[in-house]
């Protein structure tokens, strides 16, 4: 994917080195000694599961939080960094993984927020600025208009306006977190060849976090691993591989991608035909959606998050009526049934975002497992619940679904990710189920428990659920699929075999739609 | 330290916060008293010792201090439930007052109209009239929230006002009474709530006895509860777990308005006998105060309602012995308040450090106006 060649900085003199980082939290020790050196023009990727401690050596880094002890030196001097504009005056730049920009505002506005170019005391100078953004984002292929507003730009642009402010404070070291998180593969190819660009043209270093093992493999100069605080080693991308690099990031040798077997889709359960469904504005974002999950099989939905796909679920699981259209589910009509009504007709959910709407944080894990089963025997009889039913499901949940926490009555917060999203799984998961609809099952969680979960979901495909996948991860829709449906603007544009489909492909359905952009669903029907 | 039961630890943790701001709330009251005794008698640096003293006996010292303490405490207790019970479903209730005040004045109509019956008819239908009033006063803003969202805070105090001048009108109006001074109600025969301890130990503290393990059973055992809780906690997962957030929303206010419209017809029906046109009464404010201390929690609402009761029961005689006024009762109350909600200067102070997830109640007071919670 590399376009141009890669320099080879390694002789060079590290910029920064981060030295004996330790960084103590009550009950966490989330930098433990760690050492860190980033030479210039280097590409540096730091990886590591959620909570392994890349963020507080980056927070630290950016002058958010004071290490315990520990030194960091820039250009071979000691430095003290006290706080973010610090940070920013020393040339580290930090592009979040959730965009820090004003959406009204315009892209010469926004970067020049907190740093206003004054022409003199009062008046601002945007002339000047304006030829500056112009002439660095030519750095992008194109020269960006700085007179657009950055509400009106797509993701993938939003993320270079990020860049663009860093580069603009002329940063010499610029930190991405997690950047291709909401990227398609060709916008992430982009942003790739716009980094190796800074590095060989302005000698930028860049500290490039991520858990995705092929993309730090294919853009990484050097790939420092951490674990629990505590550097585990560094490679170099020749010399390493994903099952090294996973092996190293986990601390155990892990399944990267789950042996999906083979399906046998039976009879048609779920029928979906003419949905139509608004978003919140009371725009129409789903159009006549059709589609059919059989038994047994696992329909991915791809697609760039915001092309409809919340409002499909929400029409799919009652937290939104559709406008028009049919939802048939084992020949019942379910269309607008509510929450409950699907629920009981064996419909499993887990939601996109489990603090929203899977968890009540505050609640323990006990009445977390029996969210929307508390009402019925054995866990109520008539008003009054059973709290002994409800604890020895919830003992019997916790020791199924692996689900690591010191008791059941421990509050749902103060659970990793990892074990939160199993909560949910063991609940949604468990008992007659007909459908079940995954949004985003593994957003956010560390390598072993998107095994787990991407585990779970085969097994309830092999016990004849049908099972909707959405998620904004192409790999995972490829991994687990038996077909794929691209959505863009809230139509299906294509559906393809998910055994035989190419990333390529639906990546550039999933940015265009299609080649001629005439939508001609091209419908692959799975051969059983 | 680690002698201690995990519930114990529990306890310690809710109530830790709540004592301290009471202990501070009385060194606060003991500064300003000796601040301000050289108006009076002179400096005299050991008043709060003779007033909190007399202030103790007062509610304690006695049989008859402590049938006032329980008698002053059992509609304060019920308002505090009124605006706890709301708390847990994320409802902040101001409107007890008004709720109160419904309440009270329907029950003083039908226990006035069955003044002649026997008092087997005319109590339970009087207690009865003042859950109704309690009830219209709560269910209109709860609906109001489901429906249109219109936030309880701003309908509730304006329906307290609404609440303020219909008693105006109807105890000086249809119903005032006809041998009497000034506009206020003839005196209630039949409805009266028998006296069970002492002089004035009516039979509502045993109705609050009960209503206090109820509320509890049905927060913390019942489906309901359980319903009333994670709409409070987290309204989109109630919605996603098949709860019905506007449904419940509607039966909590009217809970509580129930709640609060009982407290009025108690303390009518049980101690004052007859209803003024403007019957002065900070019940139903009182409840806020009690829900915030006691953690919305009905025992702690219990032990805050008492400590109120206690507080009015004593102060009489700390007037007497101390020459401290009646009204400092009042100051320590809004002081205790006022360490609650400064929560976070407390804790700086102080260095407590229990976790503060849980107080749902204060981030429900904080919470912003008219935020669409996804009913």
């Amino acid at each position: 994917m590399i376009t141009e060649p890669t320099a080879q900085p390694a002789d060079r003199p590290p910029v920064l080195e981060m030295r004996r980082i330790t960084k103590r939290y009550p009950g966490v020790l989330a930098n433990d000694g760690i050492d860190l050196d980033v030479r210039a023009g280097e590409i540096h990727a730091l990886l590591g599961e959620n909570g392994a401690g890349k963020s507080t050596l980056m927070n630290i880094l950016y002058g958010l939080t004071t290490p315990d002890s520990g030194e960091i030196l820039m250009n071979g001097a000691p430095v003290t960094i006290n706080g973010p504009a610090d940070a920013i005056r020393r040339g580290i730049s930090m592009v979040h993984q959730h965009f820090m920009l004003v959406p009204v505002l315009t892209v010469a506005e926004n970067i020049l927020l907190g740093d206003e170019p004054m022409a003199n005391r009062i008046f601002l100078d945007r002339g000047a600025a304006h030829d500056r953004i112009r002439e660095l984002s030519r750095f992008f292929g194109t020269e960006l208009d700085p007179d657009v507003k950055v509400g009106s730009l797509s993701v993938g642009w939003q993320q270079r306006v990020e860049i663009l402010k860093a580069l603009y404070r002329e940063a010499k070291i610029l930190v991405l977190d997690e950047p291709t998180a909401v990227l398609t593969p060709q916008e992430t190819r982009e942003v790739f060849t716009v980094l190796r660009r800074l590095t060989t043209a302005l000698g930028t270093s860049i500290v490039f976090i991520s858990h995705k093992l092929y993309e730090v493999l294919d853009i990484a100069d050097r790939i420092t691993v951490i674990r629990r605080g505590k550097v585990v080693g560094s490679r170099i991308p020749s010399e390493t591989d994903e099952d090294d690099l996973a092996e190293m990031m986990v601390g155990r040798e892990v399944q990267l991608t789950v042996d999906r077997g083979e399906s046998h889709p039976g009879r048609p359960l779920l029928s979906v035909t003419g949905l139509n469904a608004k978003d919140d504005r009371g725009h129409v974002v789903v159009h006549d959606l059709d589609f059919e999950v059989r038994a047994g099989e696992i329909f991915g939905i791809a697609g760039v998050a915001g092309n409809g796909q919340d409002e499909l679920v929400g029409a799919l699981t009652g937290l939104r009526r559709p406008t028009s259209g049919r939802v048939v589910l084992d020949g019942r009509d379910v269309t607008g049934a509510s929450p409950r009504g699907l629920h009981d007709a064996g419909v499993g959910f887990v939601p996109g975002d489990r603090h929203r709407f899977g968890l009540v944080l505050t609640f323990p894990l006990t009445d977390n497992l029996v969210l929307n089963d508390y009402y019925h025997p054995p866990y109520a009889t008539g008003l009054r619940r059973n709290d002994g039913a409800v604890t020895a499901y919830a003992e019997q949940a916790i020791a199924e679904y692996d689900i690591r926490t010191p008791s059941a009555t421990v509050s749902a917060s103060t659970l990793s990710g990892g074990n939160q999203q199993k909560v949910i799984v063991a609940r949604e998961f468990d008992g007659d189920l007909s459908l079940l609809v995954l949004d985003q099952p593994t957003r956010g969680l560390d390598v072993g428990s998107i095994e787990f979960i991407h585990r779970q979901a085969i097994r309830r495909r092999d016990s004849g659920v049908a099972i909707v996948l959405v998620s904004a991860e192409l790999d995972e829709v490829l991994e687990l699929s038996d077909r794929i449906g691209v959505m863009f603007r809230g139509r299906i544009v294509a559906v393809l075999d998910g055994r035989t489909a190419d990333r390529e492909e639906i990546g550039l359905l999933m940015a265009t739609g299609g080649r001629d952009s005439g939508i001609q669903p091209q419908i692959v029907e799975q051969a059983s | 330290m680690n002698a201690i039961g995990p519930a114990l630890r529990r306890v310690r943790d809710v109530a830790l916060l709540p004592t301290i701001a009471i202990l501070l709330a009385l060194l606060f009251g003991a500064v300003l008293m000796i601040l301000s005794s050289p108006l009076v008698k002179g400096f005299d640096p050991t008043l709060p010792l003779t007033s909190y003293r007399a202030l103790v006996v007062g509610a304690f010292g006695s049989t008859t201090g402590l049938v006032n303490t329980v008698v002053s405490a059992a509609p304060i207790v019920l308002a505090g439930l009124a605006v706890g019970i709301g708390f847990k479903a994320g409802l902040f209730n101001i409107g007890a007052q008004g709720q109160f005040l419904m309440g009270a004045v329907a029950s003083t109509m039908v226990a006035i109209t069955l003044n002649d019956s026997p008092a087997v008819v005319a109590i339970p239908l009087s207690l009865v009239g003042g859950l109704i009033g309690g009830l219209a006063w709560g269910f209109v803003p709860g609906f109001l929230k489901a429906w249109t969202g219109a936030h309880e805070v701003v309908t509730t105090i304006m329906l307290n006002y609404i609440a303020i001048y219909v008693v105006a009108y109807i105890i000086s109006g249809p119903l005032r009474g006809e041998h009497v001074t000034f506009a206020r109600t003839d005196t209630i025969l039949a409805g009266a709530l028998p006296v069970i301890l002492g002089h004035d130990g009516h039979i509502g503290i045993l109705l609050v006895a009960l209503i206090v393990p109820a509320a509890w059973w049905l927060l913390f055992r019942s489906t309901i509860g359980f319903e009333i809780r994670t709409v409070g906690a987290n309204p989109d997962a109630a919605r996603y777990a098949g709860m019905r957030p506007r449904w419940i929303t509607v039966f909590t206010m009217s809970l509580c308005g129930m709640l609060a419209g009982l407290a009025g017809a108690m303390d009518i029906l049980g101690q004052v006998h007859y209803m003024p046109a403007s019957f002065s009464t900070s019940v139903g404010f009182d409840g806020i105060a009690v829900a915030l201390i006691g953690r919305a929690h009905p025992v702690g609402i219990l032990f805050a309602g008492l400590l109120f009761g206690a507080m009015q029961a004593g102060a009489g005689l700390m007037q007497i012995q101390a020459g401290v006024p009646v009204q400092m009762v009042s100051v320590l109350q809004a002081v205790i308040l006022f360490f609650l909600a400064a929560e976070l200067i407390v804790r700086r102070v102080v260095r407590v450090r229990t976790p503060s997830a849980g107080v749902t109640e204060l981030s429900t007071v904080s919470r912003t106006y008219g935020e669409q919670t996804g009913l």
